[in-house]
């Protein structure tokens, strides 16, 4: 005991990835449906229409799977995951599994009464959206009238019911000034923690880059607001900072490693080893219909891809930091460069990142364009 | 939302009596081999040492009292015990795992 250190009795769980229980998260996207039309949203771009969304059994079958295959926790997204009606089922079927449960909702289409349905058959924690502190900016932001007030009273609901609370607050040019007051919100519901997470630029987002890249320096005011309310609320507040790539010396890593960590599920099924993955072409992903979550773990085409760090070329293959970040993003190196081996533009190593970033810096001090809000194409894609 | 208090950092004492909130799950996975702390949107391992002063932690049972037991069990000062569990709870109760 007198070995005792004060530093770190409790550090975060590291994923081994060629482990059977390795994913510690599931992404669950039980559906594409969303009242909200946000801009960025991280949904892809053509998006999965109802009548292919997985039923109920095949949920609770994933759910069960989940836990046999040693994922904890599972995060219930979308979509927007209320507007599934069978939600209380898969919750259920998760909290049988012996997942911790975590709902990832916008909250404009709850009732008191079902979160306390959720709350009943045992939903650990609610991760409730906000698009900014002025309802007015916030409601156009989501294009839904109301939203902001609603989501208000679901904050309220969360706490009275006993249930942990995260505020996630999506940042951008068109609500970055509201950040001192986002983090005051966060205390004053009771928010057990707080996302500041700066738009990933990728699907949606990436359409509206213009319209939502703040400036470097509005940026900076962030991080450094971030810096001093961490320390000022410690014991408090927990805050995660999520920092945009293009301002950023080193990329994230994607994931926290390509099939290292977290599993996703799309509403029809799919398995990813990242919610944007299928923007890369040629990729062939299992279904949960077809194949159980551990044969597609340990042996999808998918995850195999890019897993660990053999598929690495230049600068990535001889970095130090190639464990530390996994080369960053596959989808953003494809998208940007014209290959997904590519190192992540992200990253300051990569031969394409200084054009890359002078290009967002530029938008940064244009006008901003109108938002291209996300809603489902006209007709199914053929 | 005015009926509610402005929330507090927990600064751990003696006579504080710590607990985990309903959302904070201590478990051991058989699978993995180790103890995991679930928390939302984290998962911690914690050492063992951490492991057995949150078995402890049941909103009942004072610091000093957590290191009373602890000085037994390990045989070790007390006062030196609860100087090290008073910064371990203080740690993990900025994490957000603990609270009283």
């Amino acid at each position: 005991m007198n070995e005792m250190s004060t530093s770190s009795h409790a550090v975060e769980l590291e994923a081994d990835p060629v482990c059977a229980r390795a994913p510690v998260g599931l992404l669950a996207e039980l559906t594409h449906r969303c009242p909200l039309q946000c801009p960025y949203c991280s949904n892809p771009l053509e998006l999965e229409r109802v009548n292919t969304e997985l039923s109920t059994e095949d949920w609770c079958r994933v759910m069960r799977q989940a836990g046999e295959l040693g994922v904890l926790q599972v995060h219930l997204s979308g979509g927007e995951p209320t507007a599934r009606k069978d939600l209380e089922e898969i919750v259920k079927a998760a909290v049988d599994a012996g997942l911790y449960t975590n709902l990832i909702t916008a909250g404009v289409l709850l009732t008191k009464e079902r979160l306390q349905r959720l709350a009943d058959i045992g939903l650990d924690h609610v991760q409730l959206s906000i698009q900014d502190v002025d309802a007015e900016n916030a409601d156009r932001i989501a294009a839904y009238k109301g939203g902001a007030a609603k989501k208000h009273e679901v904050a309220g609901w969360v706490k009275e019911l006993g249930l942990a609370l995260t505020i996630n607050a999506p940042l951008h040019r068109q609500n970055i000034a509201s950040l001192p007051r986002i983090i005051d919100y966060a205390v004053e519901v009771g928010a057990g923690r707080l996302e500041i997470a700066h738009i990933q630029y990728y699907a949606w987002a990436l359409k509206n880059r213009a319209a939502l890249m703040p400036t470097e320096e509005a940026f900076m005011e962030t991080a450094r607001i971030a810096r001093d309310a961490k320390e000022r609320l410690k014991g408090i507040l927990v805050i995660d900072f999520v920092v945009p790539d293009y301002y950023a010396k080193f990329p994230k890593p994607c994931m926290g490693g390509w099939g290292r960590g977290i599993m996703n599920v799309t509403p029809s099924g799919r398995v990813l080893p990242c919610h944007a993955a299928e923007s890369l072409p040629g990729l062939q992903f299992d279904n949960v219909k077809d194949r159980g979550l551990r044969e597609i773990w340990l042996e999808g085409d998918a995850f195999n891809l890019y897993r660990g760090t053999d598929w690495m070329k230049e600068p990535c293959k001889s970095c130090p930091r190639k464990e530390i970040d996994f080369g960053g993003c596959r989808c953003q190196a494809l998208a940007l460069t014209g290959d997904a081996a590519n190192t992540d533009p992200g990253c300051s190593l990569s031969p394409h990142h200084a054009d890359w970033a002078k290009v967002a810096r530029e938008e940064s001090h244009n006008a901003a364009p109108d938002f291209i809000y996300r809603r489902m194409a006209a007709k199914p894609a053929s | 939302m005015g009926a509610r208090p402005t929330p507090q950092r927990l600064i751990v004492e003696a006579a504080t009596k710590p607990r985990m909130p309903r959302h904070i799950k201590l478990r051991h996975d058989a699978g993995r081999g180790v103890w995991l702390l679930l928390a939302p949107e984290r998962v911690f391992t914690p050492d063992p040492i951490a492991v057995e002063v949150l078995k402890l932690c049941d909103g009942e049972r004072t610091v000093a009292d957590i290191s009373a037991i602890l000085s037994k069990d390990f045989n070790a000062p007390e006062d030196v015990i609860l100087g090290d569990v008073v910064s371990m709870l203080q740690d993990l109760a900025d994490k957000g795992v603990v609270t009283s």
